[in-house]
């Protein structure tokens, strides 16, 4: 089990690191050759960075669109937020003195995750718009995440895990040196879900994350008439044309 | 048009979102363009042998090429916040309608041909798992239908939580359908008029400039005064470039009557141009850049042949895209224009100026009787501005409005501003064959519209657009208004606006 999960950790962080390296390599390289803010938009370009970051921190266009969908993908998203931070103590010794702050309120993070995802698939069931638009793999990636909040609450609440050996196993793999993995079932499904998580992510609509920052209707300033904004590929075919 | 079901008209704030319909405009496409429409543009004159093959290889160029495309492909959650805010969905029913419904059309042909796992699965007939389709025939024509339902007026993207544009996607698919023969005669048989003779409807310069004269004689007649309609004037200050629509078809011709005015009272030189008789620039709505600055040039071309200090445009929503976020990008830079002023401005900037700085003198009995709302067009709205703050463009319009009438009244706030409705014939899809749909689009707007006539005894609707307005002229009497309710801004302006004794 130990050899097992060392390799699987080993090829699905590569794949993770790879993967979405590559795809925001691609955003980043593919121009946009014409200004397309979504207005009203800001007009300078640090407006724009911010208008940005609202969305990220805050989902300001969801808000307008949809209350209800906003409470739950909020909930979701900060429990995740809280999750992940709380689950850096299993790879830094000493622990960040912020994610020991955290760690009481994990749990909590924990709940609202599996909360918002729960409430995120029964709409996705019951109401008839979204049913329509959803795909198997829109229900997959819910469930996923869903059963990775349970086995790992499952670990917390109810058959508890030898965390500490856990531990020397990430630990160790950060260091090239294997340490013993707990035979732990639950633990065991924890680990395999979540790697099938990071082994997805480069091809899946998990890519949402990075992709936000160069939506160009959100991260554009307002501002065609004072500076002329040209792609290369456009600059090109000009001088073809003149 | 009498078998045509439209929606119930509710309250504008407590809108129902209608039950899905499948398939209820599976039926509804425009005209497939002939040979004679796609070959002066540069497509092939019909679809070719090799559609599928050609038409994959074109979407792999524009995904280099435009950073929304990629971006938007991937990153899509399939949350439905989009879902019931298109005005062709809420008026139809039909779920391919749904802005992201519409966009998996075409989103599940890239993840086929350009995502390793539709690849993979695709490859062993599994590519439903990751929402991955064949390029088939059937496909095609699905694209074709109802990417000519969408009239790119991105109100899906104000409430994407990405940003996510479905008018970049519909113009994209279109791009690609030209690139293969499979072209959409209306705005392809336009495009080639605007290359061949200048503008939209056709019109050569003897007839524009007869034409003029004859809105000279009205103006004469009316005021008793000298206001001009320059042609070709070399030296004149401001190069005034308008939709075709402005020069023939009511209510437009009446707020081109309304810019002679405002160019009179103020004393400002200016011209129309034969070269560039056309503010429009249909090659938006089939998203190919090239065609897009082949038609801005004759603007440039225009501008230095008769050596303007500025470039106005009039009332056109799209063209008005064009024009403040594209046209730097399309032809210029614009160095050749005087830097104390916008290039390009609005019509309305400029008559805003004016109004701000007592150099135009209004009276609102000009426009007695008259209870005036404002449809804020989608390209305007969302997709450009006005002035130099943010929002202006919601602004300024209504500023010049409410100068002109004695009573002005908005319509409910999710139907105005950025998140207003399009009139339903944007994008390219003001075209008879299309009505039944253009009917049915238009329903939320004429909701918000009857809504505020019962409460308010709104008379009139102002639109700044030469597609709304013909949009609506049409389906006005439908929902039981006369077709005169829509007015020009500048209409406007002309009725109230003081003319001789300015001092």
């Amino acid at each position: 089990m130990t050899t097992f999960f060392a390799v699987l950790y080993y090829a699905a962080f590569a794949v993770l690191v790879v993967g979405v390296g590559l795809k925001i390599a691609q955003y980043a390289r593919v121009p946009a050759p014409l200004k397309i803010p979504t207005t009203p938009a800001p007009l300078t370009r640090s407006g724009a960075a911010l208008r940005v970051g609202r969305e990220v921190a805050l989902f300001e266009s969801l808000f307008k669109a949809n209350k209800p969908l906003w409470i739950f993908a909020m909930v979701f998203h900060l429990g995740l937020a809280l999750v992940l931070i709380r689950h850096l103590r299993y790879f830094q010794d000493p622990v960040w003195l912020p994610v020991a702050l955290l760690q009481p309120f994990g749990i909590y993070g924990g709940m609202a995750m599996i909360a918002g995802l729960a409430a995120l698939l029964v709409r996705r069931i019951i109401v008839q718009r979204i049913a329509y638009i959803s795909g198997p793999s829109d229900y997959a990636m819910l469930v996923l995440l869903l059963a990775i909040g349970f086995s790992g609450m499952m670990m917390k609440m109810v058959a508890h895990t030898d965390i500490i050996a856990v531990k020397a196993f990430f630990t160790g793999l950060m260091v090239f040196e294997l340490r013993p993995l707990p035979a732990d079932p639950i633990l065991g499904l924890h680990l395999l879900l979540v790697a099938v998580l990071m082994l997805v992510f480069p091809f899946s609509k998990l890519l949402h994350a990075p992709g936000i920052f160069f939506s160009p209707t959100r991260n554009q300033a307002d501002d065609p008439r004072e500076r002329r904004h040209l792609a290369p590929w456009a600059a090109d075919l000009e001088r073809e044309r003149t | 048009m009498a078998d045509i079901e439209i929606p119930p008209m509710g309250d504008p704030g407590e809108r129902a979102i209608p039950c899905l319909k499948p398939g209820a405009m599976a039926t509804s496409k425009p005209y497939v363009a002939a040979a004679a429409h796609n070959e002066p543009l540069g497509f092939p004159g019909a679809l070719v042998p090799d559609w599928q093959e050609k038409g994959i290889a074109r979407m792999g160029e524009l995904l280099g090429k435009y950073k929304s495309l990629q971006v938007f492909m991937d990153i899509c959650v399939k949350c439905g916040a989009c879902a019931d805010k298109c005005h062709y969905f809420l008026g139809t029913g039909d779920p391919k309608n749904m802005p992201v419904a519409r966009q998996d059309l075409f989103r599940s042909v890239y993840r086929r041909y350009f995502t390793p796992a539709g690849k993979a699965l695709g490859a062993v007939g599994l590519g439903k798992l990751v929402g991955a389709r064949e390029f088939t025939k059937d496909v095609l024509d699905e694209w074709f239908n109802y990417f000519h339902q969408c009239s790119q007026c991105r109100r899906c993207s104000v409430f994407c939580p990405y940003g996510i544009d479905t008018a970049e996607v519909s113009m994209a698919a279109r791009d690609i359908m030209d690139n293969i023969g499979q072209g959409h005669k209306y705005a392809n048989e336009i495009l080639g008029k605007v290359h061949k003779i200048g503008n939209n409807l056709g019109l050569p310069g003897p007839a524009l400039i007869d034409n003029l004269e004859g809105l000279e004689e009205d103006l004469k007649d009316e005021t008793g005064l000298d206001i001009r309609m320059p042609v070709n004037q070399h030296g004149a200050e401001i190069l005034l470039v308008t939709p075709s629509a402005d020069f023939f078809a009511e209510p437009h011709v009446l707020g081109l009557m309304g810019y002679a005015k405002v160019f009179h009272a103020a004393g400002t030189s200016w011209t129309v141009s034969t070269k560039a008789t056309e503010a429009a620039n249909f090659a938006l709505f089939i998203g190919n850049y090239e065609q897009m600055r082949k038609v801005a040039m004759r603007i440039r071309e225009a501008a230095l042949e008769l050596g303007v200090k500025r470039i106005v445009f009039g009332e056109c929503g799209h063209a008005w895209r064009v024009a403040y976020s594209f046209l730097n990008t399309l032809i210029g830079p614009m160095d050749f224009l005087d830097p104390r002023y916008p290039a390009p401005q609005h019509i309305l900037e400029f008559t805003y100026d004016l109004i701000k700085r007592g150099g135009i003198k209004l009276d609102k009995s000009g426009n007695d009787g008259m209870v005036l709302t404002f449809h804020d067009s989608c390209n305007v709205a969302r997709a450009s501005r006005m002035g130099d703050f943010e929002g202006g463009q919601f602004v300024i319009p209504r500023e010049v409005i409410k100068a002109c009438v004695p009573k002005f009244v908005d319509m409910h706030p999710d139907t105005t501003h950025e998140k207003t409705f399009c009139c339903g014939g944007g994008g390219g899809l003001l075209t008879d064959e299309l009505m039944d749909l253009r009917i049915k689009g238009a329903a939320p707007r004429m909701e918000a519209l009857t809504d505020v006539a019962k409460r308010e005894g709104v008379t009139h609707m102002a639109a700044i657009c030469a597609i709304c307005k013909a949009q609506f002229t049409k389906v006005l009497p439908t929902y039981g208004f006369d077709r005169e309710m829509v007015v020009s801004v500048h209409q406007l302006v002309s009725n109230a606006i003081i003319l001789g004794n300015n001092d």
